[in-house]
């Protein structure tokens, strides 16, 4: 029996490391969606523009040998995509949930055509901070091994909510979210607004790619990115809009990616593919168990098309 | 004057021509960026697609399967859905065909092969009438369901074929079971493409006519134009989106069906190559209208049959159909914008003269 409950803390450690590991690219496109959505539009993209930003921060990385500048690169290239979405949105009667699925498409395949010269070559990854040096055990230790981006994006999801609150900016971007009327009689371009919104979500989207090949796994390849861009989309339902929020269900995705390889390292290896399909099945019940035929959600933007 | 609907047609023909020439346009300048003829690849293109019989044959093996994967977006749009769960649809139609093949085994062809088209449509319309079934009765956004059920279908597959009903003596590739080989559905007459070519034009013939002469059809249009009409009609909504929801994966699943009965004959990693997400583009190019899906697929089929050639040729990377394919995604999306700017088109112009 002793053996089995050692396992099972061993399980239980490699759960909440990979949460901490696998959450960052979750946490950093959900922020930009939320960007996004607070600014009354949905890109579905973001998974093309997620295995963009992977892309050019590996190529960056890779040529310069300066990891932080692949970040940079590959959220100017988010950013650089997603204004595709922006201008293409901004002409009338465009729905912006279907461009979204064409910028999926047309980024992953983009990606995957100038990318194959970069599945090679390996790139220097971004280094670590260890948090954890009091403990003995090197489970612990690689468990508590933390990236500079988790803590970046967490500092940005106390900044975001505090400027989505607080700020000038953050009450423009909620005005033209929730009610298109108000902002043009207050005198706002809504284009421009949203326009920006999409852009900054992109980079956003596309430093959250950059992890994803520069730190864990840290390769660049064609099945690098399993959905992570799209899943952080339903993920910011799920959080109701809030950054805060979206950092804590950012976790519990992490956790829920991990559970499969956490379970194989025990030794547990049947039902491999059923345990990686965890965090869609967890987003599926989240979304059945959040939502309700008779109300929005709460906390969402009024001009938001996938809330109607 | 010419009719109206004479005139929106040809607007949108005229569209989707202009389109594609933009299209094809920004490609020529993007492979001309990479160091080759825009000429050259156009022909290669075109030789790839429909200039030689062996050509046309695999644009139709092709576009067979993107029809009915059509159909699983087009349906459900004309209600007012935005589905995007042909793959998952394909891929549990493909792996329910061959559970009833395999059970089937020593029945009659024709019989045999009707159960399993069956089970496939039935599977893959479950699949997606769960996903409308959602969206009616408990709210949930269907764009974001059925994206989550291609990944929970593909992931259910892989479970399968690496255990349950894996074919153990296939070591090259890992695959389930397979039919039984007089159960393998063959070629047409005359051309070598399958049946599933044929049964894909009649089912979008069919619906085509349902869509445009029943009074379903008709509730349907009013519940995708206007949901608050319908409601008031007193139009039985979540029905007909249900019902909407599963013909359009019936479609897919049926796509499945053929993917395993006419060409692979077992399921395996080679049903999930991105039939479903081609034809979410299929379904907008032809504005969601099940007669146009026809054409379009065969067009897209030609797109996706010259890939080949086209890397080999040019020693580009398999992704180049993909970005032609999202590149002309973004062109026809953007190109709705013109839809009413055209005088020409417009029944006022013709009115004056």
């Amino acid at each position: 029996m002793e053996g089995t409950d050692i396992s099972w803390w061993s399980v239980l450690i490699a759960v909440i490391g990979g949460a901490i590991r696998v959450s960052t690219p979750y946490l950093f496109v959900s922020l930009g969606e939320t960007i996004t959505e607070k600014s009354g539009r949905v890109n579905l993209g973001l998974e093309g523009v997620l295995v963009m930003g992977a892309m050019s921060g590996y190529a960056t990385a890779v040529l310069t040998g300066e990891p932080w500048l692949g970040v940079l690169v590959a959220g100017c290239a988010g950013a650089l995509l997603s204004l595709v979405h922006a201008l293409v949105c901004n002409l009338p009667r465009v729905n912006d949930i279907a461009v979204g699925i064409a910028l999926f498409i047309f980024g992953t395949g983009l990606a995957f055509f100038l990318g194959k010269p970069f599945i090679n070559p390996s790139a220097p990854r971004l280094p670590d901070i260890d948090l954890g040096w009091w403990s003995a055990s090197p489970q612990v230790q690689s468990a508590l091994k933390i990236n500079m981006l988790f803590v970046i994006g967490f500092v940005l999801a106390l900044g975001l909510a505090w400027a989505l609150k607080t700020t000038r900016w953050g009450l423009v971007l909620r005005t033209v979210g929730d009610s298109e009327e108000a902002a043009q009689a207050l005198g706002y371009n809504i284009a421009r607004v949203r326009t920006l919104g999409t852009v900054a979500g992109g980079f956003l989207s596309g430093v959250g790619g950059s992890y994803l090949s520069l730190y864990y796994p840290g390769t660049w390849n064609e099945g690098l990115s399993s959905g992570q861009g799209l899943m952080a989309v339903a993920l910011v339902i799920f959080a109701r809009w809030d950054p805060i929020r979206c950092f804590y269900a950012s976790l519990l995705f992490g956790g829920a990616t991990a559970l499969g390889p956490a379970l194989q390292t025990v030794g547990i290896t049947a039902n491999y593919y059923l345990y990686g399909a965890a965090p869609y099945f967890l987003t599926l019940a989240l979304l059945i168990y959040s939502s309700s035929p008779k109300r929005a959600l709460e906390g969402a933007p009024g001009e938001v098309s996938i809330n109607r | 004057m010419p009719p109206p609907g004479l005139l929106n047609s040809l607007e949108a023909v005229t569209i989707n021509v202009a389109a594609f020439l933009i299209t094809m346009a920004l490609f020529g300048v993007y492979v001309a960026s990479l160091g080759h003829n825009p000429l050259d690849v156009y022909y290669v293109l075109w030789l790839g697609s429909f200039a030689r019989q062996i050509s046309v044959e695999s644009t139709l093996t092709n576009a067979a399967p993107l029809m009915l994967t059509a159909l699983c977006t087009a349906i459900p749009a004309r209600a007012g859905l935005l589905v995007i769960g042909g793959e998952g649809a394909l891929v549990v139609g493909g792996v329910a065909t061959v559970l009833a093949g395999v059970a089937l085994s020593g029945a009659p062809f024709l019989l045999g092969v009707a159960v399993m088209a069956l089970a496939g449509a039935l599977a893959g319309g479950l699949w997606i009438g769960f996903a409308g079934a959602l969206r009616q009765y408990r709210g949930v956004n269907e764009t974001i369901s059925t994206l989550l059920l291609n990944y929970i279908a593909i992931a259910v597959m892989y479970h399968l074929i690496t255990g349950p009903i894996r074919d153990w003596d296939r070591v090259l590739k890992t695959s389930s079971w397979s039919i039984p080989q007089e159960l393998r559905v063959g070629p047409l007459p005359f051309i070598d493409v399958h049946w599933g070519l044929a049964t894909g034009v009649v089912i979008c013939l069919i619906l085509w006519i349902i869509m445009r002469r029943t009074t379903f059809g008709f509730g349907v249009d009013i519940l995708g134009g206007n949901p608050r009409a319908a409601q008031m009609a007193g139009l039985p909504i979540n029905r007909m989106v249900v019902l909407c929801c599963f013909i359009g994966g019936a479609g897919a699943g049926l796509a499945g069906s053929f993917e395993v009965m006419a060409v692979h004959g077992f399921a395996s990693e080679s049903l999930a190559v991105g039939f479903g997400y081609a034809g979410i583009l299929v379904a907008f190019l032809s504005r969601q209208n099940p007669a146009a899906i026809i054409v379009l697929a065969i067009l897209l089929g030609g797109v996706t049959a010259s890939g080949g050639l086209l890397q080999r040729r040019f020693d580009l990377p398999d992704a180049t159909t993909q970005v032609l394919q999202g590149v002309l995604f973004l062109v026809v999306l953007a190109s709705n914008a013109a839809y009413g700017r055209l005088s020409l088109f417009q029944p006022a112009a013709w009115r004056t003269t």
